[in-house]
């Protein structure tokens, strides 16, 4: 019996314990520089956190949330900018969430695969790459000239729909495209048709999915300063927007969407430039605020998750 | 046969969609919401409100200013007026005015002529009113010896568009200052500051060397002129009032050869030249048709003074208000620059020229 010369190696026992002893050194080592790279980026995170909270501290009080801008720092709060922003992330939700994830259903489930497709996609991933600025200046056409919604919140919530449009799609698809090819068969084989399938099973199979897309375009959104200023957010603004709930019938009203709006990162931005150093203090406690909204929807959408992930039993 | 398919069919239908009902419904909700909105939204655009509102826009040098008087004002109505204030930088501030989007537009420098161009095509007539003052302020690090005072044709040769790459060391100015490099920090090409300095001192509005650390944040070359022993840097007075201890200021030489140090004294003397620039806001003569304009800008008028001041500006002489005031009154139209750029002009010779539309 030969050996292959080029085996003997493998067939050492000593020699592949050597080489087994260095894979598991160089497996330790991947592990360390993995660790160490995301605590890094925790730490970061965690200091910029802290760097805010500490600088902003005398501000965390029940006036800075229930003030108008002012002149004067300490007096000064950021009311009309987290109405202004919560109200244009419902907005933004709620028009980019259902368009998106119809896009993407139809992308995945419906489309064929022709060149046509190909290029609504190779657009749709480009996109998510295009600067937030260039929506900003097509937002100010369209929605407040051509469609004279006017500087509303109605023109900025649409504003940064269509710039988190894309993030949607490519997360929806991602998401249905990892529920397994098995369970659209067997409803298939079992005489489903095409819409039965998609929403007895795709669509809530892969809600966690979609969810996760969802948060992370609305985080972004959330701090996107340079689209909402070029369709004119204002800087001072002392009154809020109409109330969306009446206590007459039908309850709800509508009537903010054209109400004029402030948002969070412009207010921060203000302060940030103003030349009394007493308003950094502010600028610090705004910025602590946003990152912990941007934060509680992360929470939320990860619970959510959990709910819905729980309910699924294959 | 078909009994049993149908069972079995519904069944296993019955399982799966379990998750699957419950889900449909909350989209439904979700879908039948956004088109209701969008109903509501296309039915009623720009829903006039209640009250009546007055906006404002334009330069962020004036916002402090008017978001001053915008907040006393609706405090002393009680909230029956409101009042807005955009920052849409001077220049996007009359875009939107000469479209008669905005009733009141904040300006850190006239209108110049395809503004007035603008707005006289949209038919927009309107008035110009001064509301106070700003001092250009030279600054220095505090540990800086060397200077004591600064000519005009010494900050011409640090920052006059040939001085790029060449001018780099102080002694290049004045022989006895010492051979220290020259590091210099600036507001960026999009500020009305940056405007008015380039036009004061170079002779020309935005020629200026290009290599200088340029922000459109104050507060950033306020950072760098504090933390480096060789830098000199230029903003707004008000950046330099919060910011006393932390940088020095340097006296400019005016036009009689005195070295002025900047003031509201001697700003209102006339004597801080020429780096001191009055700020003005353009009234739309069709909002100043409505009552609650008129008495906002009465208001601004005679509260402004004081308002100014707390925020870090100068403000103008009593007479000059009064002036403007009267001014307003008579809706004396137009402005009286011609929409061309000036330094120097004192504010009674301003209000004493005749405007133009």
């Amino acid at each position: 019996m030969s050996v292959n010369p080029a085996m003997a190696p493998f067939l050492d026992p000593n020699s592949v314990k050597r080489g087994l002893s260095r894979r598991k050194v160089l497996d330790k080592v991947f592990v360390i520089i993995g660790l160490t790279v995301m605590l890094a980026c925790l730490a970061i995170l965690a200091v910029l956190f802290i760097d805010l909270i500490k600088d902003g501290s005398e501000r965390f009080t029940w006036d800075f949330f229930t003030n108008f801008a002012s002149r004067r720092a300490e007096r000064a709060g950021i009311l009309a900018a987290w109405v202004g922003t919560t109200l244009i992330m419902v907005v933004t939700a709620i028009c980019a969430v259902p368009v998106g994830v119809a896009a993407a259903i139809y992308l995945e489930e419906y489309a064929p695969k022709n060149w046509f497709t190909a290029i609504i996609e190779i657009n749709v991933t480009n996109l998510a790459g295009v600067p937030s600025i260039v929506y900003g200046l097509l937002a100010l056409g369209l929605f407040v000239y051509e469609f004279d919604l006017g500087q509303s919140i109605a023109a900025a919530g649409l504003t940064l729909a269509l710039l988190i449009l894309p993030i949607v799609i490519v997360a929806t698809r991602e998401s249905i495209r990892s529920v397994p090819k098995a369970i659209r068969e067997a409803a298939y084989g079992l005489g489903a048709t095409r819409w039965e399938v998609t929403k007895d099973h795709v669509l809530p199979y892969s809600t966690g999915g979609i969810l996760t897309g969802m948060i992370l375009g609305l985080s972004r959104a959330i701090g996107e300063t340079a689209p909402i200023i070029t369709i004119g957010a204002l800087s001072f603004i002392a009154f809020l927007p109409e109330s969306p709930f009446t206590s007459e019938f039908p309850f709800i009203s509508f009537g903010w969407l054209n109400d004029p709006f402030t948002a969070m990162p412009i207010q921060m931005f203000n302060w940030v430039s103003r030349p009394d150093p007493a308003f950094q203090a502010n600028a610090a406690a705004a910025g602590a605020i946003l990152l912990g909204m941007t934060l509680m929807m992360n929470a939320v959408a990860i619970w959510i998750r959990y709910r819905f992930r729980k309910k699924i039993n294959w | 046969m078909k009994d049993w398919q149908t069972c079995a069919r519904s069944e296993v239908s019955r399982r799966l969609t379990i998750t699957g009902f419950k889900f449909m419904k909350f989209w439904n909700i979700f879908g039948s919401a956004a088109m209701l909105m969008a109903l509501q939204a296309g039915v009623a655009p720009q829903a006039a409100s209640a009250q009546s509102t007055i906006k404002l826009d334009g330069s962020s040098t004036v916002f402090p200013i008017a978001e001053a008087v915008a907040e006393e004002f609706q405090i002393s109505k009680r909230g029956k007026v409101r009042v807005t204030v955009g920052i849409a930088g001077t220049g996007g501030g009359f875009k939107r005015f000469c479209r008669g989007e905005t009733d009141v537009s904040n300006a850190s420098r006239p209108i110049l002529k395809e503004e007035m161009e603008a707005c006289r095509k949209a038919g927009i007539k309107y008035l110009e009113l001064p509301v106070a003052f700003d001092a250009l302020t030279v600054v220095v690090n505090p540990a800086n010896t060397w200077v004591k005072a600064l000519t005009v044709a010494d900050l011409k040769k640090m920052w006059e568009p040939s001085a790029q790459g060449r001018v780099s060391r102080w002694n290049q100015i004045r022989p006895e200052w010492p051979a220290e490099p020259l590091t210099l920090f600036g507001p960026g090409a999009d500020s009305g500051t940056f405007d008015y300095f380039t036009e004061a001192v170079n002779g020309k509005s935005k020629a200026s060397r290009g290599d200088f650390a340029a922000s459109e944040d104050d507060n950033v070359i306020v950072q760098g002129v504090e933390n480096n022993k060789n830098a000199l840097g230029y903003f707004g007075y008000a950046y330099y009032i919060s910011n006393k201890d932390r940088v020095r200021a340097v006296p400019v030489v005016n036009k009689s050869g005195k070295a002025v140090m900047p003031s509201i004294e001697a700003v209102n003397d006339g004597s801080y030249e020429p780096l001191s620039r009055p700020l003005f806001i353009y009234v739309s003569e069709p909002a100043a048709q409505r009552a609650e304009v008129r008495e906002f800008i009465n208001f601004y008028l005679t509260e402004g003074s004081e308002l100014a001041k707390e925020v870090g500006y100068v403000p103008l002489p009593k007479e000059a208000y009064q002036l403007a005031l009267k001014h307003f009154k008579e809706k004396k139209l137009g402005t009286v620059f011609g929409g061309v750029p000036e330094v120097g002009a004192t504010i009674d010779e301003l209000l004493a020229r005749e405007g133009k539309l």
